[in-house]
C-alpha cells in the first residue's frame, strides 16, 4: 500500500510568530521545522504501510525557499521519499491554493491512502485536506482518532460532538488524524543518517502544470484588512498557597454567587 | 442592510439543531434581509426552531443514507449556486461537519474560505471578518476579494443566540447530484460518550484538568469538584491525547469553546490553543504550581499551588457547606 503523508514545514511555534507588515503574511523566512501535528500522520502512515506488508510512505510538502529541514525529520522517521513544491509564486497562498498545489503533487505519487493532520499549528484552517480530497475526487474522513486498514477499505473512529462514529471508506481516500492517535517515533541515529540520502523531488508551480496566477498571493481570493492588538484580559489577583488558598477560592465563588 | 441573502448551514447532533447554528442564524439575520437554512435529514422537525431564529426557508439535502454530511451538502449547495441566484455569503460552523462542508464547497465552487471567524461586520465592499490570532492577543480583520458567495467558517460561541419571533421556515428538498467516489464513506455505528450533569459547552461552571494532575486517576478530583459546583468537567488536549479522558472533554481550538460564569483551570499551563476556547469565560480561576504559567495572565484569581493539595481541600470545604 502506498501512502502519501502531507507534511507542513512551519516556523518553530516555540519562537515568536510575526506578520509581515506589508502584506500581513506570516513571516516564514527562518528555518522551518516539521509541524508536530504532522508527526502523527507520518507515524500512522509508516505503521499502516508496515501492517499492509509493504508499500512506501511518500511525503508531500509545500514550503518556501526549498526548505527541507522538516522533511528530513520525517524521512528520518522512516518515510521513503519526498515531493517538495517550492516556488516564489506560492507566497501568500490561501488554503484553497495550497490544496490545488498539494493535490497536483499528490497525484504524481498515485497513492492508495493520503494522510494529513486535522489542522496545522500555524494556519489551523482545518480545510486544506478536504479541499485536496474534493479536487482529487476522493472520499475523506476527518478527525480520525483510530485508523485501521482492512483489505481495500479503511475503518476509522471519527470524533463527533458527543463521542465518535465508526466510519468505513474504500481506498483510495483521504484521512486526517488528530494528535494522540499514535505515538510518533523518535528518529534513530541510523534513520537520521539514512534520511540524508533519501530522494527529495523539488517541483515548481509550472512543473505541476498549474497557472501561477491561480495560486499564491495572485490567486488568493481573500485579503487581510488590518491587524491590531486585542483588548487584553487583565490578570487578577495571584496568591501563593500556604495551605489556605482553597478558602480564597471558596470566597471568590461566593462573591460571584456560584455558591 | 449590507446583504440581500445569507445561507446558513445548520449542523445537527442526531435530530437536534446544534446550538452554534442558532448563533449563526442570529448573526445572519442582523446582516442580511433574507436568511435561509440548509440542513440534512428531516427538515420539518426543525422548521419551527430555525424559523424562530430568523430563517424563512430550510432546504434539506434529505437522508444521507449513512454517508457523511460534507460531500452531499457541499454538492447540493454548489448545484444551486451554478443554477443561479447565489447568496452573498454562506455561514458554516467551525465544527467537524462544518469544516468538511466548507472545504468541499470551496473546492467545488472555486472560492476560498475564511476560517476561525469570531465576528463579522458590514464594511467597505462587503463583510469584514474578525479572527483572534496569536492566542487572542491580536485581532485580524479580513475580507473576500473573490466574487460572491464568500464562505465563512465561524467559531461556536461567537454570538449570543436570540429568537426573532419568526414563524416556521418553509421546507423543501434540494437534490444531491451523483456524488461518485467522494461520497463513498459510510457511518457504520455511532458511539455516544455518556456524561452526567450539564453539557460542557452549556454549563455555568466548568472545571478543567491538565497534565499537572500527574496521572489519570487524579482526574477524579476534577469530576468531584465539577459535580459539587453543578458544573461540567473539561480537559486540556494534553490529557485527552494521553487517553486520560475522552475527546469530548477537550476545551480549546480543536475542542469545545466554553463561556461559563466561572472556569476553573487546574494544572493547565495556558497554551494559546487552550486559551482560545475559554478566555471569554466570565470569571477564570487557575491553580498551577508554576508562578510563570501563562494561564495566570488571564486569571481573575490565580493560586500558585499544588492541585493535589488545593483541590482535595477545596472539595472538602464545599462538601462541608452543603
Ligand atoms: C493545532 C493545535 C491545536 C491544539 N488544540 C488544543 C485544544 O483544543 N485544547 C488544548 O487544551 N490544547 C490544544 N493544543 C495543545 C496545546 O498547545 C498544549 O500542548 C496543551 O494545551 C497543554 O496542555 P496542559 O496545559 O495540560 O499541559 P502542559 O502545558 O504540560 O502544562 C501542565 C501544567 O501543569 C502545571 N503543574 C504540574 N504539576 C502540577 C501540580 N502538581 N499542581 C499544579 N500545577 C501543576 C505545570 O506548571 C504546567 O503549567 C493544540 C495544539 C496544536 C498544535
Ligand atoms: N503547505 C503544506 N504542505 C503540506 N501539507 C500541508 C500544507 N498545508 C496544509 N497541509 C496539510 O493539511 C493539514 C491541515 O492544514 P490547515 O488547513 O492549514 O489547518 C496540515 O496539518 C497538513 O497535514
Amino acid at each position: 500500500m502506498n501512502v502519501v503523508v502531507c507534511v507542513k514545514q512551519i516556523p518553530d511555534p516555540a519562537g515568536t510568530y510575526t506578520l509581515d507588515p506589508s502584506n500581513h503574511n506570516l513571516v516564514r523566512d527562518g528555518k522551518l521545522i516539521l509541524d508536530d501535528s504532522d508527526s502523527y500522520g507520518v507515524e500512522m502512515g509508516l505503521q499502516l504501510a508496515e501492517q499492509a506488508g509493504g508499500g512506501e510512505v511518500t511525503l508531500v510538502s509545500m514550503a518556501p525557499n526549498s526548505e527541507t529541514s522538516g522533511l528530513r525529520t520525517a524521512l528520518a522517521m522512516g518515510a521513503a521519499r519526498a515531493i517538495l513544491v517550492s516556488d516564489p509564486a506560492l507566497a501568500g497562498s490561501d488554503a484553497l491554493s495550497t490544496a490545488k498545489v498539494l493535490a497536483a503533487a499528490i497525484k504524481r505519487a498515485e497513492p492508495d491512502l493520503i494522510i494529513a493532520a486535522t489542522e496545522s499549528t500555524d494556519g489551523y484552517t482545518g480545510t486544506t485536506p478536504v479541499q485536496v480530497a474534493e479536487l482529487l475526487g476522493l472520499p475523506a474522513v476527518t478527525f480520525s482518532k483510530k485508523v485501521t486498514v482492512s483489505g481495500d477499505k479503511v475503518v476509522v473512529e471519527r470524533q463527533t460532538e458527543e463521542g465518535y462514529d465508526q466510519v468505513e471508506v474504500p481506498l483510495p481516500a483521504v484521512v486526517t488524524v488528530t494528535a494522540g492517535v499514535v505515538e510518533p517515533r523518535y528518529p534513530s541515529f541510523k534513520g537520521i543518517m539514512a534520511a540524508k540520502g533519501k530522494p527529495v523531488e523539488e517541483l515548481s508551480v509550472s512543473d505541476l502544470g498549474l497557472d501561477a496566477s491561480a495560486v499564491g498571493a495572485a490567486g488568493a481570493g481573500q485579503e487581510v484588512v488590518s491587524v491590531a492588538p486585542a483588548e487584553a484580559r487583565k490578570a487578577g489577583e495571584v496568591v501563593v498557597d500556604e495551605g489556605d488558598a482553597f478558602q480564597q477560592i471558596v470566597a471568590y465563588l461566593e462573591k460571584i454567587k456560584v455558591i | 442592510m449590507a446583504l440581500n441573502t445569507i445561507w446558513v448551514v445548520v449542523d445537527r447532533t442526531g435530530d437536534k439543531v446544534a446550538s452554534v447554528a442558532l448563533e449563526l442564524l442570529t448573526k445572519a439575520r442582523q446582516l442580511a434581509g433574507t436568511v435561509e437554512a440548509i440542513t440534512w435529514g428531516d427538515a420539518s422537525a426543525i422548521a419551527d426552531q430555525v424559523g424562530s431564529y430568523g430563517a424563512t426557508a430550510v432546504h434539506t439535502v434529505g437522508d444521507l443514507g449513512g454517508g457523511l454530511p460534507g460531500p452531499a451538502v457541499a454538492a447540493a449547495i454548489a448545484e444551486r449556486i451554478s443554477a443561479g441566484s447565489p447568496p452573498e455569503a454562506i455561514f458554516v460552523a467551525q465544527s467537524y461537519n462544518g469544516r468538511d462542508i466548507a472545504g468541499r464547497l470551496s473546492a467545488r465552487i472555486d472560492r476560498p474560505v475564511l476560517t476561525n471567524v469570531v465576528n463579522l461586520a458590514e464594511g467597505d465592499g462587503g463583510l469584514v471578518t474578525e479572527h483572534a490570532i496569536f492566542g487572542g492577543t491580536e485581532i485580524l480583520n479580513a475580507r473576500f476579494t473573490a466574487s460572491a458567495p464568500g464562505i465563512y467558517v465561524i467559531r461556536a460561541k461567537s454570538f449570543a443566540p436570540e429568537q426573532s419571533g419568526g414563524g416556521a421556515a418553509q421546507v423543501d428538498t434540494w437534490d444531491v447530484p451523483e456524488l461518485g467516489a467522494v461520497g463513498a464513506a459510510r457511518i457504520v455505528s455511532s458511539h455516544v460518550e455518556e456524561t452526567e450533569g450539564p453539557k460542557l459547552d452549556e454549563a455555568a461552571v466548568v472545571v478543567s484538568g491538565g497534565r499537572g494532575l500527574g496521572d489519570a486517576d487524579s482526574y477524579k478530583l476534577i469530576e468531584d469538584l465539577a459535580k459539587l459546583l453543578k458544573g461540567a468537567p473539561g480537559a486540556s488536549r494534553a490529557i485527552v491525547d494521553a487517553g486520560w479522558v475522552p475527546y469530548s472533554h477537550q476545551v480549546g481550538q480543536t475542542g469545545k469553546t466554553v463561556k461559563p460564569t466561572v472556569y476553573i483551570a487546574c494544572g493547565i499551563s495556558g497554551a494559546t490553543q487552550h486559551m482560545v476556547g475559554m478566555k471569554s469565560s466570565k470569571n477564570i480561576i487557575a491553580v498551577n504550581k508554576d508562578q510563570e504559567a501563562p494561564i495566570f495572565t488571564i486569571a481573575d484569581l490565580g493560586v500558585v499551588g499544588d492541585v493535589k493539595k488545593v483541590l482535595p481541600q477545596l472539595i472538602e470545604a464545599l462538601k462541608n457547606r452543603s
